[in-house]
């Protein structure tokens, strides 16, 4: 689909290409309040999507549940290191 | 303000018509309906979530490279490497989360239906009650609406009554009008009769004056003698009248 072109800043994450990431990375807005409203922003988004719908189905909690587990057990890593059962794998 | 950026930034730019691209950008990230005077519109359809955990477009982004089974060969692979790496380690709380899990997902499995539907009433209990509510508002602002017609009619009908009532006000002032001129000429007839009640009167009077005036002279001018003389003189016609009858008589 040829759009006309439209900067590399505006683009969704999805759509820039990998060559154009750096640029894309540093044209991003990254004072305190452009981090507190880029989070607001996908925060409203998962809502409107999973959430505020029609007919939401357990989808839009468990995918926060499970994505709760898995920071956490990221962040106790360390910790859960030490009982693994190999030392070498 | 998406459209005035691609605007500035000209350079590069081979069309002469900016506008498409801002659109492409605009029309994902606003509704696509008007944003204040439209209904509101209905709830979108919810972004769809295969096994609970994994959005659907996950799997859409596999399929043109690997197919359907992409995504759960990924899957296994990576389990396995996380299972043989340790990087996923196998302790006491992996028993707690499969007994965590399985629980979680019979509980969904099992009152998943009857919770949704039962909340999909609650939904729409609130919905149809708040619809009542703008049905029965809009219902009083119609009446409201052919009230205020109706009235206008009225206004029209107005300019008969006045019309009606103006009649009214002229056929009264015509009846005292009338009534206030027979009563002048009542008044007037009763004096101009009072004088000539008056007048007749006083002729009357003095004709009966003059006569009783007249004869009392008359009366009183008759001396004694003249009396004997005249009835001596009617004594003596009455003879000569009695004589002269008599005479026809036997003639």
């Amino acid at each position: 689909m040829a759009d006309r072109a439209v900067p590399v800043i505006e683009k969704r994450l999805m759509e820039v290409k990998l060559g154009e990431i750096g640029t894309w990375v540093g044209g991003r807005d990254f004072t305190p309040n452009g981090m507190f409203s880029s989070v607001r922003k996908g925060y409203e988004r998962y809502l409107n999507k999973y959430i505020y719908v029609k007919k939401g189905g357990i989808g839009g909690l468990s995918m926060v549940l499970a994505g709760y587990v898995l920071l956490s057990y990221v962040w106790s890593f360390d910790h859960i290191k030490h009982d693994r059962m190999r030392k070498y794998h | 303000m998406l459209s005035r950026v691609i605007a500035v930034s000209a350079s590069g730019l081979k069309s002469t018509a900016p506008l498409g691209a801002g659109l492409v950008q605009a029309s994902r990230s606003l509704h696509t309906s008007s944003p204040s005077l439209a209904p509101v519109p209905p709830l979108p359809e919810g972004g769809k979530v295969r096994h609970g955990i994994v959005p659907e477009e996950f799997f859409q982004l596999l399929y043109p490279k690997t197919g359907a089974t992409g995504p759960y060969m990924l899957g296994t692979g990576l389990s396995v490497w996380l299972l043989s790496k340790e990087l996923y380690v196998i302790n006491h709380e992996t028993v707690a989360a499969l007994t965590v899990g399985t629980v979680f997902v019979l509980a969904v499995k099992k009152f998943g239906p009857s919770f949704a539907s039962t909340m999909d009433k609650m939904e729409e209990e609130k919905t149809a009650w708040i619809e009542d509510v703008k049905d029965q508002a809009m219902a009083c602002y119609a009446d409201a609406i052919e009230e205020e017609k109706k009235e206008q009619w009225r206004v029209e009908g107005r300019s008969m009554l006045f019309d009606a009532k103006r009649n009214n006000v002229s056929m009264l002032l015509e009846t005292n009008y009338r009534e206030r001129l027979n009563h002048a000429n009542h008044e007037v007839k009763r004096r101009l009769d009072y004088q000539l009640a008056l007048q007749h009167l006083k002729v009357r009077m003095e004709k009966e004056h003059m006569v009783n005036w007249v004869e009392k002279n008359v009366v009183g001018s008759i001396t004694a003698q003249q009396e004997q003389e005249s009835i001596a003189k009617c004594i003596s016609d009455l003879n000569v009248l009695a004589k002269n009858i008599q005479a026809k008589a036997t003639a």
